[in-house]
């Protein structure tokens, strides 16, 4: 088994900005590993902080939350909200002793369809230096 | 002084029954076993006899107060009881004027293990702080923040850094935290006391009992205990007052603070917010501001 290790990234991309980042990485042809799995959501303030440990406990490597920048949102105040509820999680499960690179959290626009590149790199990058996890893994084999 | 307190209660508390001002008392009587206090609830203005205070009434007595939605209440509290009532009263769930404070300045509440291992079945005359409960010798509020009618002197507050413990856990390397929360949530037996001695936890379904979605595996297999644990605490971030009764109605011992006592740190240190002393302030993670630190963003 030499096979490269690669992780199983969950990517919630808000509907208004990050997800057509990723529209339109794909339709400028920009390289990004293929690790993130895409979950389209309303807005970043759609996601739960359940959805991120439940994403964890299920099994993922990481987590990575992307929205509109502060003063885009498609609702105006949706990812204000976000980013208080992420900063907390993020503090809470390094606090705990989880490694805190599994979860992060970005801001990227419609237009920044290279940024969306760079960060899908950077964050791949990231996880799989952590490698396979073991910590909150629910298994479900036995 | 304790003498005094209790007089003062009941008479208090038969007035307010006897003047009709409110339905029911909720207070502490005498517990059955050594170093106990139990709730009591009195209708009837001749049982006042009943209510006792000391340092073992460590119950949050702000738990009951959603059960009588159609009742005028008189509730006694202590200071972190009181700050419940504040954070309930910020989540619109009482009505001022619905309940009549009696509050008690509290000088922290003894820790019925530690009474039982040192003096056995025989209570000392004189404690020291070390008998405190952890929650206690943290305590911050020790004079209720809001009451009607107040039954003793303040007592002094503590003027020291907050969140020491905090400070010091946070100095523990990455895997020893990981070890430290695994050899906690491993003692759970998810009985829920935790969740049913506090007065923020009043979701009428919780996380952990619905089936669709279904958020986690019943059962003890770690990693399930481990979540319930994060969530749970997650859940009072910016709403927990700090009152430690989680902590004490655990039947395993676990420690439980820890995880809550750092959540309200980072709102204290982020949000520049402490729940539980202006009820018209809405709770950090019902509101936002335009400069709020993005630090954590890749």
């Amino acid at each position: 088994m030499d096979k490269e290790y690669e992780p199983n990234i969950i990517a919630f991309l808000c509907n208004w900005c990050s997800y057509a980042g990723a529209d339109l990485a794909g339709v400028s042809r920009f390289q990004y590993p293929a690790n993130p799995k895409v979950v389209r959501v309303p807005c970043s303030g759609r996601i739960n902080p359940m959805f991120i440990v439940k994403s964890l406990y299920e099994g993922l490597d990481g987590v990575w939350v992307s929205g509109c920048h502060p003063g885009d949102c498609h609702y105006n105040t949706g990812n204000y909200y976000a980013r208080r509820r992420f900063a907390l999680l993020k503090n809470m499960l390094s606090h705990i002793g989880f490694e805190e690179d599994r979860t992060l959290f970005s801001w990227v626009s419609a237009s920044e369809g290279n940024i969306f590149a760079d960060k899908a790199k950077e964050v791949t990058a990231r996880i799989k230096k952590l490698g396979p996890r073991k910590k909150l893994l629910k298994n479900r084999d036995i | 002084m304790a003498d005094k307190i209790v007089e003062n209660i009941r008479k208090e508390a038969k007035r307010i029954l006897e003047e009709k001002i409110v339905d029911i008392v909720i207070g502490f009587e005498k517990g059955t076993l050594p170093y106990t206090a139990s709730p009591v609830f009195i209708e009837n203005p001749d049982d006042v006899d009943k209510l006792i205070w000391n340092r073992y009434c460590h119950n949050n007595l702000a738990v009951y107060l959603r059960n009588f939605p159609d009742k005028k209440i008189g509730i006694i509290v202590k200071g972190c009881d009181s700050r419940s009532i504040v954070a309930l009263m910020a989540e619109k769930q009482l009505t001022r004027e619905n309940i009549y404070i009696i509050g008690v300045p509290c000088e922290g509440m003894l820790d019925k293990n530690k009474l039982l291992e040192e003096f056995g079945d025989n209570p000392p005359i004189e404690v020291k702080e070390e008998f405190l409960y952890p929650s206690c010798q943290y305590c911050e509020h020790k004079n209720p923040v809001i009451y009607d009618f107040l039954t003793g002197e303040p007592v002094q507050e503590k003027e020291e850094e907050p969140y020491p413990d905090v400070v010091e856990f946070e100095k523990k390397t990455l895997d020893e935290r990981w070890k430290y929360f695994q050899e906690e949530a491993s003692k759970c037996i998810r009985c829920y006391a935790c969740r049913q001695a506090c007065p923020m936890c009043y979701c009428e379904e919780c996380f952990v009992d619905t089936n669709s979605p279904k958020w986690l595996d019943p059962g003890i297999d770690l990693p399930d205990l481990q979540v319930w644990h994060i969530i749970r605490a997650y859940h009072q971030a910016g709403r927990c007052v700090d009152c430690g009764a989680c902590e004490r109605a655990c039947p395993m011992d676990i420690k439980i603070l820890w995880l809550t006592r750092k959540l309200n740190k980072d709102v204290r240190d982020l949000f520049e917010f402490e729940i539980g002393i202006d009820p018209e302030k809405v709770p950090p993670l019902g509101t936002f501001s335009l400069y709020d630190k993005e630090e954590f963003l890749i």
